[in-house]
């Protein structure tokens, strides 16, 4: 089998160089949008992706930093709150063990202990004792509530059962906010009794104090309903609904942002009273807390913004430079293949002009020897015989014919290296071209067999570039095969978009060595009269037209170049896929 | 002296080959024309000529061969050979081999008339 190798594998860098030759504006346009997108891209995601982290972070810390320590007086604040109701309670709970019902159903003594009392505490308004009938038996405080029946009303049960009792607040007599506690005991004949006082809620709004001291706050205190246990400054007066949604109480201490029903947006940190069904709320704008972020926000975006537009004007300013580069490079070694690619054309013309020379001199000969024959008629006064004259003038006009057949081929092949396309019949060129050497095959015997079928697709290509493509590989195949060796044209229709030509000899054949280098410039094994340029300018002036060539060969059996071309010119084919 | 003296013309190109023959009969020579190797030498083997111009390049049997033919057939018949302009090369070869002398294509008729005199001279 002859071993087979396409010159891609042959000629891997000079591909490279043709490829640049296609299409140059819009190869590079594309070359710089993609190296330009790349470099925007490999630069920006990273900044992006910092810069929106950084500030994720910056804004976490900044949150944790703000809130953090109102979250902490919240919590501090609400336990300040219980330790109040604990205090209170215990005070009850003190007098409640420290004394009997009988001593306290005395009037005088509770009165006393009352006073004791609100000297010691403060904020107690009345204090009473409920026996196990729920009737107020003592009672000390500014109302008439002695001998009060409170056995039908919900605290006196829930104190009976829980065995204390906190109220939420309420309005009192005098239409102020008061909390009403009790605390129940039993006597020594295990009947139960209730010591109950009712509280002014003066320690809410100190407690609350504190913590509302900056104007931008709100805090107040709701029950597990919602109610307000006190004055809100922006949700109003004690004993009314919260407007805010609280969170659930069994969480802790909580932080929400919410937009209130007045539409500001505020952050709520609701710390519950573990012991009491209270929960201390505190408001702030949110702008308070995210102003420094806010202004952070706006540096950043600056950075990031400037920082962009710095990349997208450096990788512009360097791509359109880079670019410019490659694109002169490429030039400098397109000028540089180009001129030697006029080097083989000359170096071709030069290796022609001896068979053409000779061909020439034939038509030239008989030319000569017509006219010589014309005067030799006159001279001789033989010009009468004018059928003679004729057929000489006639045979002068038919050599001048095969003269100017002769230079129109050769001018054809001297134009300038330029793809000119045009529809042209392979099988036309080939024979056109096979004219070059015809003259050689016919003194050397050689057998030339044709394989061309009429109805070969037409091509649109370069017919000057396809004729030294031909006439390249044409030479080869004659001074591979000895005299009376046989070179075969075939042509045929490969695909519907490609024609193939393929031109085989008997000749000496190539090693698998020299089948791996032909494509390369300057090799070559016609030591002393070959450049070694041939195959590398076909190869480019095939690549060039678009087409490749395979190339099988053995060594002593011969070779077979097959050129393939499209039948469009590659730009069109590009543009119609 | 030279009228009569018959001569072997030999080229492939039977255009100019026959219309020498005319132009050399017109000026008192007995001229015969052989378009390929094979039949100047079948001329050689039946008739007798006194010069043989001979083109070195034809398919088939070269000028040079039908030289080496003539050798053996004709020692004594002076060969003027025709070559191409740019192949001297085979010209000078063809007159190691023993040719009487070279002329250049497209001929100049006196230059030949000359040439395949002196030949007859030399030869007589």
């Amino acid at each position: 089998m002859p071993e087979t190798r396409t010159w891609r594998e042959s000629v891997k860098k000079m591909r490279g160089q043709e490829d640049k030759k296609k299409n140059l504006p819009r190869r590079y346009k594309t070359l710089r949008r993609n190296i330009t997108a790349l470099m925007i891209l490999v630069t920006i995601i990273p900044l992006t992706v910092m810069a929106v982290t950084s500030a994720l972070q910056y804004q976490k810390n900044i949150k944790a930093e703000r809130i953090t320590p109102m979250q902490a007086i919240a919590s501090k604040t609400a336990h300040s709150f219980e330790l109040f109701m604990e205090e209170r309670l215990s005070a009850l709970h003190f007098i409640a063990s420290s004394y009997s019902s009988e001593i306290l159903s005395g009037q005088a003594t509770l009165h006393r202990i009352f006073r004791i009392l609100r000297e010691e505490y403060g904020g107690y308004v009345d204090l009473g004792l409920i026996n196990n009938e729920g009737r107020q038996v003592s009672y000390t405080g500014p109302y008439d509530l002695l001998n009060k029946d409170y056995s039908d009303q919900q605290w006196f049960h829930e104190a009976r059962v829980r065995g204390v009792y906190l109220s939420d607040v309420f309005m009192g007599y005098r239409d102020l906010p008061h909390i009403a506690l009790a605390v129940e005991n039993l006597n020594e004949k295990g009947e139960s009794w209730i010591l109950r006082a009712t509280m002014d809620t003066k320690k809410f709004r100190d407690l609350l104090s504190q913590v509302n001291l900056d104007p931008i706050r709100d805090a107040f205190i709701v029950n597990d309903e919602g109610v307000l246990q006190s004055d809100s400054r922006l949700y109003g007066k004690v004993l009314e609904n919260c407007p805010l949604e609280l969170p659930d109480s069994s969480s802790g201490t909580q932080v929400k942002e919410v937009t209130d029903p007045d539409g500001r947006n505020v952050v709520m940190i609701y710390s519950p009273l573990v012991k009491y069904d209270f929960g201390l709320v505190m408001v702030l704008p949110q702008t308070s807390i995210y102003k420094a972020w806010h202004s952070l926000k706006q540096e950043i975006f600056f950075v990031y913004i400037a920082s962009v537009a710095l990349i997208i004007l450096v990788v512009f300013s360097s791509t359109h430079r880079l670019v410019k580069r490659i694109r002169e490079a490429d030039e400098k070694r397109e000028t540089a293949f180009r001129e030697l690619e006029y080097t083989q054309k000359l170096s071709s013309i030069g290796r022609l002009a001896a068979g053409v020379a000779h061909e020439i001199n034939n038509p030239l000969s008989i030319i000569n020897e017509k006219a010589g024959l014309m005067k030799d008629l006159v001279d001789h006064d033989m010009h009468h015989d004018k059928e003679k004259l004729m057929r000489s003038v006639n045979q002068v006009l038919n050599s001048v014919d095969r003269c100017r057949n002769i230079t129109h081929r050769l001018l054809g092949f001297a134009k300038r290296i330029g793809v000119k396309y045009e529809v042209l019949d392979v099988n036309e060129v080939l024979r056109e071209t096979l004219g070059f050497l015809e003259k050689e095959a016919h003194h050397r015997d050689l057998q030339i067999e044709f394989n061309l079928p009429e109805d070969l697709p037409r091509i649109s290509s370069d017919r000057g570039q396809l004729q030294q493509v031909f006439l390249n590989i044409l030479s080869n195949a004659f001074a591979a095969v000895d005299d009376g060796g046989r070179v075969v044209l075939s042509t045929f229709e490969h695909d519907e978009n490609t024609v193939a030509v393929s031109i085989g000899d008997n000749g000496h054949g190539m090693s698998e060595e020299t089948m791996s280098q032909i494509f390369e410039p300057f090799f070559t094994t016609k030591k002393g009269y070959g450049t070694g340029l041939g195959l590398p300018i076909t190869y480019g002036i095939v690549n060039k037209l678009g087409g490749d060539i395979k190339v099988e060969s053995k060594v002593g059996e011969g070779t077979v170049f097959t050129i393939f071309l499209p039948t469009q010119p590659p730009g069109d084919r590009d543009n119609e896929q | 002296m030279n009228s009569k003296a018959s001569i072997l013309l030999v080229d492939d190109e039977e255009e100019f080959v026959t219309t020498l023959a005319e132009r050399l009969e017109i000026r008192g020579f007995q001229p015969e024309a052989a378009t390929s190797g094979q039949q100047a030498v079948e001329l050689m083997e039946n008739r007798h000529f006194d010069v043989m111009v001979l083109d070195v390049k034809m398919p088939g049997m070269s000028g040079l061969k039908v030289m080496e033919k003539a050798r053996e057939l004709r020692p004594d018949l002076p060969i003027i050979l025709l070559t191409g302009h740019g192949s001297t090369d085979d010209g000078v070869q063809g007159m190691h081999q023993g040719a009487f002398d070279f002329l250049m294509k497209p001929l100049d008729i006196d230059e030949l008339i000359s040439k395949i005199s002196e030949a007859i001279a030399e030869n007589s």
